[in-house]
């Protein structure tokens, strides 16, 4: 993906936030090419959330730019609403509408957001779900699906708007241990495809099988960067090799 | 008979505990309940007057069979009667009708919209050959059930918008909300309602003159909104944050974002306390007495004081009481119903 100049799609530069007194992200610079995938890892509180949060301005951050494919994110909602159409997330606890059917929790925004007629919308949000292999499910409700069903939708729901960029923070963290490798298989699929992807998560397997590179967070700095080979065999600084002990049994 | 024997058998009987206790709150309802029961129904005197009524030892149910149709609707002419009559069943009708929430569609919006022309133009007539029944002849239950509907009405959307004011994140909008909200909720209504009754008549320009009842009307929307907001404000903060993130991420406006993903639930979730709050102003409706309005309540202290029928208080409190009861309870049922309705498989 050189073609477009080597432009970073997501560019970071001396970006600090503050929660109040607590200063959570110091510093942080960071560039993302288009079609790159990137695993964030780090001990808890380390701002990992704090950041990949700030990317679709689910945060607001003090000082330096975000640029996210060439738009600047300030206080501007104009920008805000073309970001957000950019970039797709997926949470935690998967953050389904309880109230909607599956099928409606992917076709709401393509048809408010982008006014999609809703026939258009609902044969895009079919094609995803049997991507993700729960086309049958699609009249149900989000609570009658297990919870690695509930993030395989949750990712369709983002995929719907057609984004260029997804963000993940620990989407398999709250997932009983079957359930883990259906929601990576889903990713590392989307990985192939070429989506630029930001993934918080300690799937050391997916790190390794995907990730272009592994940034390591402690204390709301960027610690290391490298390549998963490189940072999972030999990391360089000591926070690193403290964290990958301890995360390694 | 064999299913009830069973079921008590089960519920009340359980356990020799459970016996005992049963037995001991049947034997207590029994000396409770007996003696009204003999005085409500078997020494009660159905037939005579007010002497009659007065030798006897129980109820004077007479005096309800004289006195139920003012009660129900006031000084409305007789002659006319069956206009307020087919009102109420009609009102009645449609509110069974609209019960489910598949119906709340558009079209069931036209029909309560044309069913309330058609209900205003029934009472007051004046057009098409009715005789016209001026405003302040209007009374008892319409009267009522009127000044409760449209209470709420009015009241459930500015309360929603209120609720929206107080927890966004435009200052002046948000002093504005909190402003009316604390004020309302810090004066007793019977104030609110004499000041719209002496009050609004100053700040309205010259000539125009507003029915007393529309002032209460108006009165009765301001203090109801004011706890309606605060209802859905509780639902706004009880569903998670999580919901509102993930809005957010897919690029939802802050109006499609609460239209669409957030009072959805929030108004699910405080199904209960709204309609606590409605029953609260359906009953509440009756302190429209003290600006002289012919309500329910009002109705049933005129009759008593029809010096033949003096010193029967408690038949006719007991009366009204049971027409009040018969609409809280409907509403208590049906909140019940609703939240069955809303529950979408399993977890929320
Ligand atoms: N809304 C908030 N207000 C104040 N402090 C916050 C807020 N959100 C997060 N923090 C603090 O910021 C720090 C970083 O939080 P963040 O959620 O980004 O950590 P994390 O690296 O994602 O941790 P985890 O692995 O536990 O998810 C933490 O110390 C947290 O307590
Ligand atoms: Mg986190």
């Amino acid at each position: 993906m050189s073609d477009q100049q080597n432009q970073p799609i997501i560019e970071c530069v001396d970006m600090n936030k503050w929660f109040d007194e607590f200063h959570v992200l110091k510093d942080i610079n960071l560039k993302i090419k288009e079609g790159e995938k990137i695993v964030i890892c780090g001990p808890s509180g380390s701002g990992k959330s704090t950041l990949i949060r700030c990317l679709n301005r689910l945060e607001s951050h003090q000082n330096g730019t975000i640029k996210v494919d060439g738009i600047t994110l300030n206080d501007n909602l104009k920008n805000l609403q073309n970001v957000r159409k950019e970039v797709g997330m997926v949470f935690q606890h998967f953050n389904l509408f309880p109230h909607l059917s599956i099928l409606e929790n992917l076709t709401l925004a393509p048809q408010w957001v982008k006014k999609q007629p809703k026939e258009e919308a609902e044969a895009f949000a079919m094609k995803l779900l049997e991507r993700v292999a729960i086309a049958d499910q699609a009249h149900k409700y989000p609570g009658q699906l297990s919870g690695g069903q509930q993030q395989r939708v949750a990712i369709a729901r983002s995929l719907c708007m057609q984004p260029k960029i997804m963000l993940f923070d620990e989407p398999t963290s709250a997932l009983d241990p079957e359930m883990v490798k259906e929601v990576l298989d889903v990713m590392v699929d989307l990985a192939k495809e070429g989506m630029t992807m930001l993934c918080v998560t300690h799937e050391m397997g997916f790190a390794k099988q995907v990730a272009d590179r592994v940034i390591f967070m402690d204390d709301g700095q960027i610690v290391e960067e490298a390549e998963p080979e490189t940072f999972f065999s030999n990391p360089r600084h000591p926070r690193s090799q403290e964290f990958l002990a301890q995360i390694l049994h | 008979m064999e299913g009830l024997a069973r079921w008590m058998k089960k519920n009340l009987f359980s356990t020799p505990l459970n016996s005992a206790v049963s037995l001991v709150l049947i034997g207590v309802l029994f000396q409770a309940l007996g003696p009204l029961f003999d005085w409500l129904f078997l020494k009660a005197t159905w037939e005579g007057t007010a002497q009659t009524c007065r030798h006897g030892e129980g109820a004077c149910l007479v005096f309800i069979k004289e006195k139920f149709i003012f009660i129900l609707f006031g000084f409305y002419p007789r002659e006319h009667l069956w206009r307020p009559i087919l009102s109420i069943i009609l009102f009645v009708s449609m509110s069974f009708y609209s019960r489910k929430p598949e119906r709340w569609t558009r079209r069931t919006l036209w029909r309560w919209l044309k069913l309330c022309l058609l209900i205003v133009f029934l009472m007051k007539g004046g057009f098409f050959g009715f005789e016209e029944v001026s405003i302040d002849k209007w009374g008892g239950l319409p009267l009522t059930l009127m000044l409760s509907f449209i209470g709420l009405v009015f009241s459930y959307p500015i309360g929603i918008l209120l609720a929206l004011g107080r927890t966004g994140h435009l200052p002046f909008v948000k002093a504005i909300s909190v402003g009316y909200i604390e004020l309302i909720r810090g004066v007793p209504m019977i104030s609110l309602l004499f000041m719209a009754s002496v009050m609004f008549p100053l700040f309205l320009p010259e000539g125009i003159v507003l029915p007393k009842l529309l002032r209460a009307q108006t009165a009765i929307i301001m203090f109801m909104s004011a706890y309606m907001a605060e209802v859905v404000r509780g639902g706004l903060s009880a569903v998670g944050k999580g919901q509102y993130e993930a809005a957010d991420a897919l690029g939802l406006n802050y109006w499609q974002k609460m239209l669409k993903i957030i009072l959805p639930q929030a108004l699910k979730i405080v199904i209960p306390p709204t309609v606590n709050t409605a029953i609260g102003m359906f009953k509440d409706t009756s302190l429209v007495v003290i600006i002289a309005l012919s309500d329910l309540l009002m109705t049933t202290k005129t009759s008593l004081k029809d010096p033949k029928w003096l010193g029967f208080s408690v038949e006719a409190y007991l009366f009204v009481s049971l027409i009040y009861f018969i609409f809280c309870f409907s509403m208590s049922r049906y909140s019940r119903q609703l939240e069955e309705e809303f529950h979408y498989g399993g977890r929320l």
